[in-house]
């Protein structure tokens, strides 16, 4: 089953097409790769997906359900893009934030779900009082207690440190596999990309490339783009990563 | 003067109702629009509500009912923000300027058209709380029920687009409606609050609180609680203050506001000082 539709999409602002006539579809338990270059569209697509930027053409379905009609937005778990232009006197607590919108409150759930971040401590902090990388812990902390089948990141580890960047994409992968999660990652790393996705969606206004990570190997189309050592390094790591799991 | 005399007089009483009930109301609001950067929309709001006014009081509006009268003016200006800030083509404070200048403008010819109007429209300028009428503060009270009504139904969606607007739209949250609620409530709290500070002060009464509160870093809802706590307790000294004194129950009152704002600034240096 498709948990994201798009057809013939196009979005535009102020008379010029910021992307067009994008199609691709998602498949339930999949993690997709969504890269491309700067301004390349790719969190348009993301916000047309969403309901937060209104589509000048084409059709979105979310869940098999026109996007105009689609209620069920506890399915759908999304990390911004521009966490760091957070309010700094925002005043929410950490415990605030995570059960943002949350019709029933459970305070073990809550406990479970701060633990797994490592952020049980910071339930009464303020958010602004926070590292980032506890501020993006905390963020999913509150994606995850909805228990999205679908989660969506936007440049989720910008301006992390490695090691908390490797736990994140480590906990991502967890739950991709173990929780049959569907998962969309937009980056500028094409090595993180290599490591976790199972599939690529390179866009660049366009969709350049769709598809499985060996179809993306033997791509001459990507080659010009990646170069051939840049392409061969992403498909090594994504192979020996494959191996691995 | 003893406060206890003060107390009986029954205009006393009406204005210290009718001021706790829209200081509540302003708090409330103050904080989603300090928060959301719009603190300015008040001082936008009130020039306008000069502006409605004056158009009240030419179509021959009894000037006992000219503040009641003047909301649906005021309500379509705060739509007229709105609708200017969403179009992302004019930053917020542009667009409460363009309507702003508008309300002062209009309120300011149509003054000179008509040649002049039996009640002073420039002592709306500096409102008067004292004078505050039965019809006045039966639509305080009922304002501040549709207020705090609004405010606890919708507490996660506004927590939601206060926090982040594309995060809330992104949970379903209807970011539009909860905008147009939130801008023609706004609207109506800044009329009442004329009455109250007049309109060079409307906004003091939406900022001043929701700022005290968030000095002290608190829960979100207890910033809430807070910030309606320092703008009543800023009334009710205002009014008591300036009524036993003789002076300008609103200029009392918005300097009571600055005063606490400063205690708590104060004191949370200190504190920081003395760790």
């Amino acid at each position: 089953m498709s948990v994201i539709r798009v057809e013939e999409l196009t979005f535009r602002y102020n008379g010029i097409d910021v992307i067009s006539d994008i199609t691709f579809a998602v498949e339930q338990g999949a993690y997709l790769g969504l890269v491309g270059p700067n301004g390349s569209g790719k969190s348009t697509l993301i916000k047309n997906i969403l309901g937060i930027l209104p589509a000048a053409r084409g059709r979105i379905e979310l869940f098999g359900e026109p996007l105009g009609v689609f209620r069920r937005w506890k399915k759908i778990g999304y990390l911004p893009q521009r966490l760091g232009a957070l309010n700094a006197h925002f005043p929410g607590t950490v415990e605030e934030i995570v059960q943002m919108g949350l019709a029933r409150r459970d305070p073990v759930d809550l406990k479970r779900t701060l633990s797994k971040m490592a952020i049980g401590h910071l339930a009464k902090r303020l958010i602004g009082e926070l590292s980032y990388g506890e501020q993006q812990r905390a963020m999913l902390a509150r994606a995850l207690i909805r228990r999205p089948e679908l989660l969506i990141f936007d440049e989720p580890t910008t301006a992390l440190d490695p090691e908390t960047r490797d736990v994140f994409y480590a906990l991502t992968r967890t739950l991709n596999r173990e929780e049959g999660t569907t998962i969309i990652l937009i980056t500028h790393d094409s090595g993180i990309i290599g490591q976790y996705a199972q599939y690529l969606l390179y866009l660049d206004k366009k969709v350049i490339f769709s598809g499985t990570f060996k179809d993306f190997c033997s791509s001459r189309d990507m080659t010009g783009i990646f170069g051939l050592d840049s392409q061969h390094i992403i498909c090594h790591q994504h192979d020996a990563n494959g191996s691995r799991a | 003067m003893e406060m206890i005399e003060i107390l009986q007089y029954s205009f006393v009483q009406r204005a210290l109702l009718a001021g706790v009930l829209i200081a509540a109301v302003s708090a409330l609001l103050g904080l989603f629009l300090v928060l959301r950067r719009f603190s300015l929309i008040g001082d936008g709001l009130a020039h306008t509500t000069f502006g409605s006014v004056a158009v009240v009081l030419l179509v021959g509006v009894s000037p006992l009912y000219v503040t009641v009268a003047a909301v649906p003016l005021v309500m379509l200006s705060s739509l007229a923000i709105y609708k200017l800030t969403s179009s992302r083509k004019i930053n917020a404070d542009a667009a409460i300027g363009i309507v702003s200048s508008l309300g002062i403008a209009a309120g300011v010819v149509l003054a000179s058209l008509s040649g002049g109007f039996n009640v002073d429209l420039f002592s709306y300028l500096f409102g008067n709380i004292l004078t505050v009428n039965r019809a006045e503060l039966l639509v305080s009270l009922l304002v501040f029920i549709v207020v705090l009504a609004v405010v606890i139904h919708f507490y996660d969606d506004l927590f939601a687009v206060t926090f982040d607007q594309e995060l809330a739209q992104s949970m379903g949250v209807k970011t539009r409606r909860i905008n147009v609620m939130l801008f023609l409530l706004t609207a109506v709290a800044a009329v009442l609050a004329m009455k109250v500070a007049g309109i060079m002060l409307v906004s003091a009464l939406l900022i001043l609180p929701a700022l005290t509160a968030l000095q002290l870093s608190l829960s979100f809802r207890r910033t809430m609680i807070a910030a309606v706590g320092f703008a009543v307790g800023a009334v009710l000294c205002g009014i008591l203050f300036a009524f036993a004194l003789n002076l300008p129950a609103g200029a009392m009152i918005v300097l009571f506001n600055i005063g606490f704002l400063s205690a708590v600034f104060v004191v949370k240096k200190l504190s920081h000082w003395r760790r």
